[in-house]
């Protein structure tokens, strides 16, 4: 099941550089909600907190709270945290030294499960929902680096599938893929959210339209506004938020 | 006119690079084509099984010395290899800026072009007078103290090819740093690292200078690691300085079967672990 996460008065430094100034939101859980906004305006970043990742950077900072399923993340262990809160990132990144098999389960073998029966079970089940397994179900051992752009992507979301996190953050998780690859990892993103709340940071508007329950605008590192998809695409309160869906910058 | 002044000037360039690479080589297959020549003719099976014998008696040989330089390889390799990758993982995944990681890779930096006899010579003084006695340990430590600066700075070089991504990747799953660098970063470096390992082992088998201060070298069998121990290159130092013929050709064998080895070790270490990906 998804968690609901709120983010209150989130601020966060690269070195002196202000990247988020005071985030307030509310993230539903089981939906997708899409972040967008112009280059630099502080989307990956956000998403980056909810991890934690953003602190592992030398010179950053973060400030503020959030919280999830009742906890505030930053009272626990980030390697704890990061294993109910999985991330998918902008560019395949499959684990060159390991097979396909090897990558779905290497959150949960590094973590110490060790019995070959469940490790299959999961690979099998994470492939599945990443819509992986039938094409890669005869080919198991051979290297991550073997597939195609896509098939890395979808089996980069497996195995952040297979440690069972209920957030998934996902940081343009299409930008480097083609048309149809891009089209197979929507229609994932879709199924996902009856068991995942998701985060999908996007460049691509038409790419939110499509998914996203909710969307949310960020802009130098402030957001804008956050609502339901259609109203922030037919009916924006803010003058900058249709200014940008309309082309007019970013 | 410009034009052909070009096409002139091209190929006066061409000549020169190529006369100079020519000029390069032949020193180097001179050696090669030298040592081959003298030492083949003195190599048998022999060379490979007796000790060295007296002058005058025929079928000395240098086993103990090619068995020397084996042990005392193996422990600088013992030494040296865990020691240099050890190091070289927390100057690179946990340390990288800060001013101690910078003193070290300076250290590293000026102890790989230290000449090796001062490691012979501080070795000795710190070692070999307080234990008392020459010995293969004494010898291989010093091989380890030259090995291990080379080990850090390839290990180094092969951890910094390792995609940051993959490291977040780890994270980002509930990996632990330890369990990240060790389970998926040093294996997808580890192809780089074995080669740059077994270039520092080629590197110090040829070394005699520090062996000349640790190990001394020995007529016999060394029958425990803490006794002066021989070595090939120590061997080849005392018979190609000695005045007679026949310790001349044992030398030059001695020097073949140097020779050999570090160039096996340099070809296993170029194609064996040839990475094919990535």
């Amino acid at each position: 099941m998804g968690q609901t996460l709120s983010v209150r008065q989130l601020e966060a430094w690269y070195g002196s550089n202000k990247t988020l100034k005071g985030i307030n939101m509310e993230v539903a859980s089981n939906h997708v909600t899409a972040i967008i906004g112009p280059s630099g305006c502080g989307k990956s970043t956000f998403v980056r907190c909810i991890n934690r990742m953003h602190e592992t950077m030398p010179g950053t900072k973060v400030k503020g709270e959030i919280i999830l399923d009742g906890k505030s993340i930053y009272d626990q262990d980030p390697v704890a945290l990061r294993k109910m809160v999985g991330m998918v990132f902008q560019k395949p990144n499959p684990f060159p030294s390991m097979s396909i098999y090897e990558n779905v389960v290497a959150g949960v073998r590094l973590n110490g499960m060790r019995n070959k029966q469940n490790l299959q079970g999961i690979a099998e089940k994470s492939l599945r929902m990443a819509a992986l397994w039938d094409e890669v179900k005869d080919r198991l051992n051979y290297s991550g680096m073997s597939l195609s752009g896509g098939q890395q992507q979808r089996l980069c979301i497996a195995r952040a599938l297979a440690v069972e996190p209920s957030v998934l953050l996902m940081d343009e998780p299409a930008s480097a893929l083609d048309p149809i690859a891009t089209t197979h990892i929507e229609e994932l993103v879709r199924q996902l959210k009856e068991d995942y709340t998701i985060l999908i940071v996007t460049h691509n508007m038409q790419q939110a339209a499509r998914i996203a329950d909710s969307t949310a605008f960020f802009l130098n590192g402030e957001l804008v506004e956050h609502g339901a998809t259609s109203e922030i695409f037919t009916n924006p309160n803010d003058k900058r938020t249709e200014d940008y869906i309309t082309g007019r910058f970013g | 006119m410009n034009d052909y002044f070009r096409k002139y000037k091209n190929l006066m360039m061409l000549t020169v690079f190529i006369g100079a690479t020519i000029i390069a080589l032949i020193p180097l297959f001179g050696v090669l084509g030298y040592v081959v020549k003298n030492g083949l003719s003195a190599l048998n099976l022999q060379f490979f099984v007796n000790l060295p014998k007296a002058m005058g008696l025929p079928g000395g040989g240098m086993a103990n010395a090619i068995a020397g330089t084996l042990i005392m390889v193996l422990i600088a390799s013992a030494l040296g290899i865990p020691i240099g990758i050890l190091a070289a993982i927390y100057l690179t995944e946990y340390d990288r800026h800060s001013w101690l990681s910078t003193a070290v890779r300076f250290a590293t930096d000026v102890l790989t072009g230290i000449p090796s006899i001062i490691v012979g010579i501080v070795i000795y003084t710190a070692v070999v007078l307080k234990m008392g006695n020459f010995s293969a340990l004494a010898g291989g430590l010093s091989l380890a103290v030259i090995m291990i600066p080379l080990i850090i700075r390839s290990t180094e070089e092969m951890l910094k090819l390792v995609s940051h991504s993959i490291r977040e990747a780890g994270f980002a799953l509930g990996i632990s740093k330890a369990k990240t660098i060790l389970k998926i970063v040093l294996p997808t470096a580890a192809k780089g690292i074995i080669t740059g390992a077994m270039l520092a082992v080629a590197r110090v088998a040829g070394e005699t200078a520090p062996l000349l201060f640790t190990a001394l070298g020995n007529q016999y069998w060394s029958r425990s690691l803490n006794e002066p121990t021989a070595s090939l290159p120590v061997q080849i130092f005392q018979y190609a300085t000695s005045p007679y013929k026949e310790w001349h050709q044992l030398a030059w064998a001695g020097s073949l079967v140097l020779i050999l080895m570090v160039i096996t070790l340099n070809l296993v270490a170029r194609y064996a672990f040839r990475s094919k990906s990535i």
